[in-house]
């Protein structure tokens, strides 16, 4: 079994120095996370109490009008809603009451505070709690905070994850609770993995639906399967669970790491492993070397986003060849992230936090063949000859466990091979003088 | 508080931004948290901007809050100063730091930069994009504009256009070329393509052109007063407007050159027979302001539309819409909620929808088709070829947009015809869009056009009356229904039979 396996490297990243800098950073706030999150669960709502921009935030985020009428909406804040705040309470109710008459298949209702709410003290706990027994039983209300002066980007699935946490109901049974939320093919696929092991029960958290019973109590083992779960990963421990460590189930290798350090806390067999993993893993395999060909050699530079950087730094250096120059993260975790740094090869710049104009400059004097930034970023670093891949589209993706490996590596090379393709290159790239007269 | 699902409008920070990144050498120093940099990606990636939009974000965090936000300004005022050297700087607040009270304004003016700060009040809680640009617009102009000799040769300015307008790009072009057919120069375009030096020599220009209302008034108004300037009141979108605005700019500069309008294909293509078609067609007109305006008269003076109803989502332009609705015999709906826009165009059943991207949603959901005549805009109001709005090729370009989405003349009759046919069938839609493949056995059932309850109101319709009804293609079906109904209520009628149907049509005949 052993020679399928890449030894670690020498000396990872764990211990390496990281870059700390203060300045602008280019990133979304947590409300962001409701674009993925109220497609996974069906039965809830989410609600922003914030401001015209958080609304225009989800909106453009979202790309606008894909839904009719999608299940998150935003109560804009006005002027009157300013200046005394039990008449915003009491709006706030009005507006809640409309909106549950006119969507009777609500069970699930998550206020989302914003930075304006949390600015003004706007306590939506105490709203939560109120209209929790006004709507008891039939819709459950919680609250969390999306704004951007507490929560980046993927922070925001992690603060709803967390409030759920507390009231989930106790049990003394040994179970697995599998925590973060998966496109529905991808859950299938892991369910059926852990199914083969003999793992069992497992439970999901968030589950698709209100209905589904998920406990947890001192005998819950959870696992992770994002990487920026570190309220939730908390809240659990909190709550006595304990937790797997393990790398992200990104890539063949990261997917069988996950697996093993949950087959090792079930007493799971060798045989059983080889015989569940073997066939998937080789077809992860050819589909990362098929796939992965253009990255090959390639050099790599992230910018801080999702806190997926680390893991997925690890996915491409040891899986795809490629050498990582700086992995930039929003937040690092030693606990959470600290298994894909120990396998991350030393060498890249691990930074956490963000100056974006001076990370601008050292990625511009570095020149990466592949670029991992956001939205705002990427076509100005286009038009400036780099390749970038959009980080917004792998917390979109399906791209966990084995069967989507092939598909990972694909998002990344993608832009290259796009490269490759087009013959004419664009004024920006041919005439510098052009390009000048152009804009 | 007030329940948003969509907006028509993003926050008044959002259009500085459109002002800011429409210029060259201008810096917008913005006191925000984290998140609202998202609006960097509508210019990067709606507008497929090459540069990052001139916005430093002060970014500040919750753990900022109870110490130093105003010492974070500074730092980033200072720092973008020092790196981006703009000729420049606006300042000013999102609405999270509205809320906190930094006063970016005053804090600028104590650090004695070398070049103006000009502090920007934008109220994001009662007003929205387009007021945040009218104004940043008008305060860089207030602040930097000074008096100045007129030149030599006629001139004017060109007021209004922003980066992330709705075919802003193409329609300065238009009108810049148009300008220059009559012997006129474009002193200085602004915001879009100016720098602050450019703005200080405004006042030399003898007129104003105004093209936006929505983002320019307030400066047209003011250069108007201070610098004797007159602008053009007349928004030169469709045939006739534009012809309009031609005398209107030959009144104000004097000038008599010929100008070639064989390029104005429009007229004659409306004029032809095959557009015989679009005679009396229902449709509902909504957007901003000034594209409602004028896409009516365009609707019903070059393209023979009827006009069933029409509205603006800028409070700003309640007043001229609801007038020009009182000229057409509709209710104006003025609203910025799209529920409401979607109930209205539920009631009215038009034939067509001339909207923005969000009514473009609402008509894919009721199966009524849409052209786009303004913003909020989308990826697809960028396209890479020449495609403006304003002067002929403007009025070129409106006709084929209305048009692209309805059926076509001959098309419209066989399907009349043939209506059974499983390959060429109504609910295929128009053969020139994709999905007119033939249903496949088991697939879901086409979407009924309309909403199809058996009774409305008072009004019953008999089984027959409704099989009927079923008969008439879904692009004509809403108008049959209404008519019906609108016959049977007339004729104080309780339910509507084959007869009735029948007698309503010969009613409505034209
Ligand atoms: S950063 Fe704050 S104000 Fe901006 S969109 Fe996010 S929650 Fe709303």
């Amino acid at each position: 079994m052993t020679d399928q396996f890449t030894p670690p490297p020498s000396v990872g990243c764990r211990a390496a120095p990281v870059l700390k800098q203060r300045g602008q950073r280019e990133v979304f706030c947590g409300l962001t996370g409701i674009i993925w999150l109220h497609r996974k669960m069906q039965d809830a709502f989410f609600l922003v109490v914030g401001s015209r921009t958080c609304a225009h935030l989800l909106q453009s985020a979202a790309g606008v009008m894909i839904f009719a009428e999608p299940r998150f909406g935003t109560a804009i804040l006005e002027e009157s809603d300013l200046a005394g705040l039990n008449d915003a309470h009491a709006e706030l109710d009005r507006e809640v009451e409309t909106l549950l008459a006119r969507r009777p298949d609500i069970r699930q209702l998550f206020l989302v505070g914003s930075c304006p709410s949390e600015v003004i003290k706007l306590d939506l706990s105490r709203a939560a709690e109120r209209l929790t027994q006004q709507f008891a039983p039939k819709v459950r209300v919680l609250e969390y905070s999306g704004s951007g002066i507490e929560t980046t980007f993927t922070q925001g699935e992690d603060a709803c994850l967390a409030s759920m946490v507390p009231v989930l109901p106790k049990t003394q049974e040994r179970e697995l609770l599998v925590v973060g939320a998966l496109p529905d093919v991808v859950e299938d696929q892991m369910m059926a993995l852990l199914d083969g092991l003999g793992v069992g029960p497992v439970r999901l958290l968030p589950a698709r639906s209100l209905d589904v019973e998920t406990g947890i109590g001192p005998n819950t083992v959870f696992a992770l399967t994002q990487p920026f779960l570190a309220d939730t990963h908390a809240a659990l421990e909190r709550r006595g669970a304990t937790h797997i460590a393990a790398p992200f189930p990104f890539g063949e290798e990261g997917t069988t790491a996950w697996l093993a350090a949950i087959a090792a806390q079930f007493g799971v067999s060798d045989e059983t492993f080889k015989a569940v993993t073997d066939a998937p893993r080789r077809r992860a395999r050819a589909a990362i070397a098929q796939a992965s060909e253009p990255l090959n050699g390639k050099s790599v530079f992230f910018f801080p986003d999702s806190q997926l950087e680390v893991p997925l730094a690890r996915f491409l250096t040891r899986e795809c060849a490629m050498t990582a120059v700086e992995v930039g993260m929003p937040y690092i975790h030693d606990s959470i992230h600290g298994p894909d740094l120990d396998l991350l090869p030393e060498g890249p710049q691990i930074s956490e936090g963000q100056d974006v104009d001076l990370q601008l400059d050292r990625c511009r004097e570095a020149r990466p063949d592949l670029t991992v930034c956001g939205l705002g970023l990427a076509n100005p670093l286009e038009a400036e000859g780099l390749s970038t891949k959009w980080a917004i589209e792998l917390v979109f993706t399906p791209v966990h466990f084995y069967e989507q490996a092939g598909d990972l590596a694909s998002l990344f090379a993608r832009p290259l091979r796009r490269k490759g393709l087009l013959k004419h290159e664009g004024i920006a790239a041919s005439d510098p003088t052009m390009r000048e007269v152009a804009q | 508080m007030k329940l948003t699902v969509w907006t028509y409008e993003g926050p008044p920070h959002v259009g500085a931004m459109r002002v800011a990144t429409g210029m060259k050498g201008l810096h917008y120093v913005l006191h925000a948290p984290q998140g609202d940099t998202y609006a960097d990606l509508l210019f990067t990636m709606i507008e497929r901007r090459d540069h990052r939009p001139p916005v430093t974000y002060t970014t500040f965090q919750a753990r900022d809050l109870g110490s130093d936000t105003a010492g974070l300004f500074k730092k980033a005022c200072q720092d973008a100063y020092d790196r981006f050297k703009p000729e420049a700087i606006i300042v000013g607040a999102s609405c999270t730091a509205e809320l906190i009270q930094d006063d970016p304004g005053g804090l600028a003016e104590t650090m004695g930069l070398p070049v103006p700060v000009i502090p920007l009040e934008l109220p994001s809680y009662q007003r929205k994009e387009n007021f945040g640009a009218d104004e940043t617009f008008f305060q860089i102009v207030r602040h930097l504009a000074k008096p100045m000799e007129k030149t030599a040769r006629v001139s004017c300015n060109i007021i209004g256009p922003t980066a992330l307008g709705f075919r802003h790009r193409d329609d300065v072009q238009e009108i810049t070329n148009l300008l220059y057919e009559l012997g006129i120069e474009v002193n200085v375009t602004a915001p879009m393509g100016a720098t602050p030096t450019d703005i200080t020599k405004m006042g030399q220009a003898h007129f104003n052109v105004l093209l936006y209302p929505e983002t320019g008034e307030q400066t047209a108004r003011y250069c108007e007063r201070t610098f004797d300037q007159p602008f053009t009141k007349v928004i030169p979108i469709g045939a006739g407007a534009t012809h309009d605005f031609i005398a209107e700019v030959r009144a104000l500069s004097g000038s008599t050159a010929e100008l070639d309008t064989d390029r104005l294909r429009q007229s004659w293509w409306s004029r032809s027979v095959d557009s015989t078609y679009l005679t009396g067609k229902r449709v509902f007109i909504f957007g901003d302001g000034t594209h409602v305006l004028t896409a009516a008269r365009i609707a019903r003076d070059e393209m023979g539309f009827e006009v069933a109803g029409l509205g603006c989502y800028n409070r700003e332009f309640a007043r001229p819409v609801r007038a020009l609705a009182k000229e057409f015999g509709v209710t104006p709906l003025i609203t910025d909620d799209y529920l409401e826009v979607e109930r209205a165009i539920e009631e009215l059943q038009p034939e067509m929808i001339l909207g923005t991207q969000m009514e473009r949603h609402i008509g894919k959901r009721l199966g009524i088709p849409c052209a786009v005549i303004s913003a909020p805009v989308h990826v697809q109001d960028f396209p890479a070829r020449y495609s403006p709005q304003m002067g002929f090729e403007g009025a070129n370009v409106i006709f084929d947009t209305w048009v692209h989405p309805l059926v076509m003349g001959l098309e419209e009759h066989l399907l009349h015809m043939f209506r059974e046919d499983f390959e060429f069938n109504d609910a295929a839609g128009p053969s020139h869009h994709g999905g007119h493949a033939p249903q496949k056995q088991g697939a879901p059932a086409p979407v009924e056009a309309t909403p199809e309850p058996a009774t409305t109101g008072e009004v019953i319709w008999l089984d027959l009356a409704e099989r009927e009804l079923k008969k008439i293609p879904f692009f004509v079906r809403g108008k049959a229904r209404r008519n019906t109904e609108t016959y049977a209520t007339e004729k104080g009628l309780r339910e509507i039979s084959l007869d009735t149907l029948y007698e309503a049509k010969a009613h409505f005949a034209r």
